[in-house]
């Protein structure tokens, strides 16, 4: 714990998406087990900069605060996380935060995720079934692929594989790592697989894999530890054999 | 004429709301999704250990009737037997579905789904996948809706908040008046139905394990419109969960399924290194109190016997309140196999490994049993009549409400792993009758004079403008804090009507001071704060509410519990007794001598008690405050009886 009992917090803001953005600084008493939401939290009861200044609360997006919603997701010290498990302890100070510089800015630590959700639409990542009726139970599936899956599916669209890739940036269409390791979580399924050459060949396109420039550094920060350049190598394999198969049929 | 598409407003994109619209898409209907945030992060991701269902792949003799029967005792009879066992009849099916969605469900070594233990049953009933199962449900149902959304049936409005249903002349719900979180603007939308699937109320708490968006504010308002509140003092106190400042984190109730064990040194201040502490000197208090339940009690009975052991007994861990939750006998390859998640949240947030050294925890308000008044209408054998469109319909016309946020699965207790079942059924549930009402309209929403409309949105705006005035001293946030510390202080695990009846004092105050907030943000663009003086208000009422129907109700129930209406029960009491007592009773006087010694006046303390309170709590606004009434329970399936956890 750190002699100091003061935590000094840093804070890019902005108001709108078009204006400028701005650093304002805030001075706040220390408190046990306080995390970068508690402060931000703290901020709200007493609006006050470290120069006296009144300003208005920072906004910023959080839901959970225990890292199984994405919500929280923001640069703390330069690197990109949740900011629920940011605990102050363990962290320098200043603490400087700034938002995700990959999606538009919504206002100070909120930003638009919605390209995330839209990739989800394109690659169909969804299982297509017949219905919700009772027609019994699903697919038999072995432990040890279930587990795998379930590695792929803890996957909270947070952002931070996308904010890390060296190709992934405002003004393409790359997918990147979180949508291609959804495609292989799909595909992985014996009721997704039904659809897999659909996906393959959406993920085959403008904006897919291909872009993959293999930094690797998606995977150093993937708060959920999934294992994202695999899935980038399998989906490689898979559709390195559409592409074949499609040679071949046409 | 192309045939008119039934239209429907769900708000919240949880488990219920997710559910309700995959099945409204699923029957052709049209459906407007509205959510605070994009509905993939709603509260339904923090659920962890699993998802409840006889299925009985063990051979142990589980069946959906002993569901039923442990959940309305677990729920101490408070709930309608007829939905409760309609609910866990519909259990496996809703699992196999959800399997059948590509949930990665643990699996058997022949590649079934895998069952394990929960508390308040002695079967292997709940389903899970690793540690989030809560989060795997949700995904999978929000994949569904995104098809169905990619296929132009759903329109999502996400980073949108529902201010109120909008009422025609004959008081019948036409649609709601809508708030663009990031443009501010305020708009009336339009539907046949609108249906309520915003969650439970844990933030009037402050602190809890509840996430922001769990705020309790949509169906405060639909109270504040003139809707019933039910059983709103039922509030769940989960008996583990790990301190923190921003928020008390779950840890679930698996932990204990997976064998976790709660103890205390038999010492008081005992400073050891818990690891050194011999067996002799732990004090396995449950298990000691419960030798057949043991860990696995329903959370009411392990939260009270914490709050003894570290309050009455004083033998809280470090001389603080805290008691440990101890794996550390299992192996570390077993516990990251079956508990992984909920474990790297532990280490995450306190530093020390779950695995190597007890976890320290302490109880925090969960879940409540409470909610919004909805309705039901019965088959006549003893289950629901899925086509009707009373099903979960509020007493609002056209206005419905689903998950957490209705009030009539838990009772007066919820067994863990049963939320994200009732979450998914009441959304599926309700779905046929939701089409039948729209068929059923003699006039629809189109016919309804643009007026209406009109003026609700221009009253909203009128409302969140004079928020947006708002200029006193004080700051609502820590008004919000202040609220929540008066309920924690007063209205928790155990309950007083002196302390009730301050704390009704100190809201009314907060209430005078409310009127004096400022707005601490004026500005056009994606601002919070005058949505967050909208929340505290509602959050004030919720708490009169909850608060109200507390110092009202006179008795012992589930997780209402009031020490001086403990009915002292004997030690050597047998459930069944009571049962028999009912019977004989029909044929006269029943004899003190037919009973163990004690156990005749304790049954007839028994049923004068619920005969006067074996009713569901029903808040009505008036005046500015809850008026509290009584309606019947329904209990023709199972005759209620003393609950007992040995």
């Amino acid at each position: 714990m750190p002699e100091d009992k003061t935590i000094r917090l840093k804070i890019k803001r902005q108001d709108q998406p078009d204006s400028k953005a701005y650093w304002e600084e805030f001075d706040l008493p220390h408190k046990p087990r306080a995390n970068v939401i508690s402060c931000l939290m703290d901020i709200q009861m007493n609006p006050v900069t470290r120069q006296e200044k009144t300003v208005t609360p920072v906004v910023w997006e959080s839901n959970c605060l225990e890292e199984v919603c994405g919500s929280c997701t923001m640069i703390i010290n330069g690197k990109v996380r949740q900011a629920c498990t940011a605990l102050i302890d363990a962290l320098p100070q200043p603490i400087v935060l700034e938002p995700l510089t990959k999606f538009p800015i919504v206002r100070d630590l909120q930003v638009d995720r919605t390209r995330m959700f839209e990739n989800l639409k394109k690659v169909k990542a969804w299982i297509h079934i017949d219905g919700t009726y009772n027609i019994g139970e699903g697919p038999v599936i072995p432990e040890k692929q279930r587990a795998k899956a379930y590695l792929l599916s803890e996957c909270m669209t947070c952002g931070c594989c996308l904010e890390a890739c060296p190709q992934f940036t405002k003004n393409n269409n790359f997918v990147g790592a979180s949508t291609i390791s959804q495609v292989r979580l799909f595909n992985m399924h014996p009721t997704g697989a039904m659809e897999s050459e659909e996906r393959l060949e959406t993920i085959m396109g403008d904006g897919g894999i291909a872009d993959c420039g293999n930094a690797q550094v998606c995977v150093e920060v993937c708060p959920k530890k999934i294992p994202l350049t695999e899935s980038i190598a399998e989906i490689g394999r898979e559709t390195t054999l559409q592409l074949l198969k499609n040679l071949f049929l046409k | 004429m192309p045939k008119r598409k039934p239209q429907f407003i769900v708000i919240g994109g949880g488990l219920a709301g997710l559910a309700a619209t995959m099945k409204l898409c699923e029957d052709k209907a049209r459906v407007t999704l509205v959510s605070y945030q994009p509905v993939k992060r709603s509260h339904s991701v923090c659920a962890q250990g699993g998802i409840n269902a006889a299925i009985d792949t063990k051979g142990e003799g589980d069946s959906p009737e002993t569901h039923f029967y442990d959940t309305v005792k677990g729920g101490d009879f408070l709930a309608h037997q007829p939905l409760v066992r309609d609910m866990c009849h519909q259990a496996p099916a809703i699992v196999h579905l959800m399997d059948r969605l590509g949930v990665a469900f643990n699996r058997t070594p022949e590649g079934h789904l895998e069952f394990r233990r929960f508390g308040g049953t002695l079967f292997s009933r709940t389903a899970f996948a690793g540690a989030t199962t809560g989060q795997q449900l949700l995904y999978a149902l929000d994949e569904q809706v995104r098809r169905y959304e990619h296929d132009g049936q759903v329109q999502k409005l996400e980073w949108h908040e529902y201010l109120s249903a909008i009422l025609d002349s004959q008081g019948v719900c036409r649609g709601a008046v809508l708030h663009d979180l990031h443009t501010g603007e305020i708009f009336s939308a339009k539907g046949d139905a609108v249906i309520l699937a915003t969650g439970g109320p844990a933030q009037v708490y402050g602190k809890t394990t509840g996430s922001t968006v769990c705020n309790g504010v949509a169906t405060t308002a639909a109270y504040l419109q003139g809707a019933k509140y039910a059983n709103g003092e039922f509030i769940q106190v989960h008996p583990t969960a790990i301190p923190g400042q921003d928020k008390l984190r779950l840890m679930s109730e698996s932990a204990r399924g997976e064998g976790g064990r709660i103890w205390v040194p038999r010492k008081k201040n005992d400073d050891r290194d818990p690891l050194t502490i011999p067996e002799s000197e732990r004090y396995y208090f449950l298990e000691e109190n419960h030798p057949r339940f043991g860990n696995l009690v329903p959370r009411d009975v392990a939260s009270r016997e914490i709050h003894d052991v570290v309050y009455n007994k004083e033998l809280g861990v470090e001389g603080q309140p805290m008691v440990y939750l101890d794996l550390t006998h299992q192996s570390e390859e077993f516990l990251e196999h079956r508990l992984g998640g909920i474990l790297d949240i532990y280490a995450k947030f306190t530093g020390d490994n779950p695995k190597k050294v007890p976890m320290k925890i302490f109880p925090a308000v969960h879940y409540s049993m409470g909610g919004i008044w909805t309705d039901y209408e019965s088959n006549g054998s003893g289950l629901i009549d899925h086509q009707s469109p009373r099903n979960q319909m509020t007493s609002i016309q056209g206005l419905y409400a689903a998950g957490e946020c209705d009030y009539q699965f838990h009772g007066a207790n919820r067994l863990g792993a049963n939320s994200l079942l009732s979450c998914i059924y009441t959304g599926l549930m309700m779905g046929p009758g939701l089409i039948q009402y729209s068929r059923n309209l003699n006039s629809h929403f189109e016919d309804v004079p643009s007026s209406v409309f009109d003026q609700a949105r221009d009253q909203w705006q009128g409302r969140m403008q004079s928020f947006k005035q708002m200029k006193g001293p004080e700051n609502p946030y820590v008004l919000h804090q202040e609220l929540g510390d008066i309920l924690l202080a007063n209205v928790l695990i155990v309950r007083e009507n002196s302390k009730l009846e301050k704390a009704l004092t100190q809201i009314s105050d907060l209430e005078i001071r409310f009127k004096n907030v400022q707005c601490l943000d004026t500005t056009h663009w994606s601002n919070p704060a005058p949505s967050m003086i909208q929340q505290l208000f509602c959050q004030i009422q919720l708490a009169k509410i909850i608060t109200q129907g507390a110092l009202v109700r006179n008795e012992f129930r589930g997780a209402h519990y009031k020490p001086e209406y403990d009915l002292n029960q004997p030690k050597d009491f047998d459930p069944h007794e009571y049962v028999e007592y009912i019977e004989k009773k029909q044929y006269g006087e029943v004899l003190e001598s037919e009973f163990p010694s004690g156990h005749t006046a304790y049954m007839k303390r028994y049923e004068e008690c619920n005969e006067q309170w074996l009713k569901t709590t029903i808040a009505k606004h008036n005046n500015n405050q809850p008026e509290i009434s009584f309606e019947e329970v329904n209990t023709s399936l199972v005759q209620p009886r003393p609950r007992k956890y040995d």
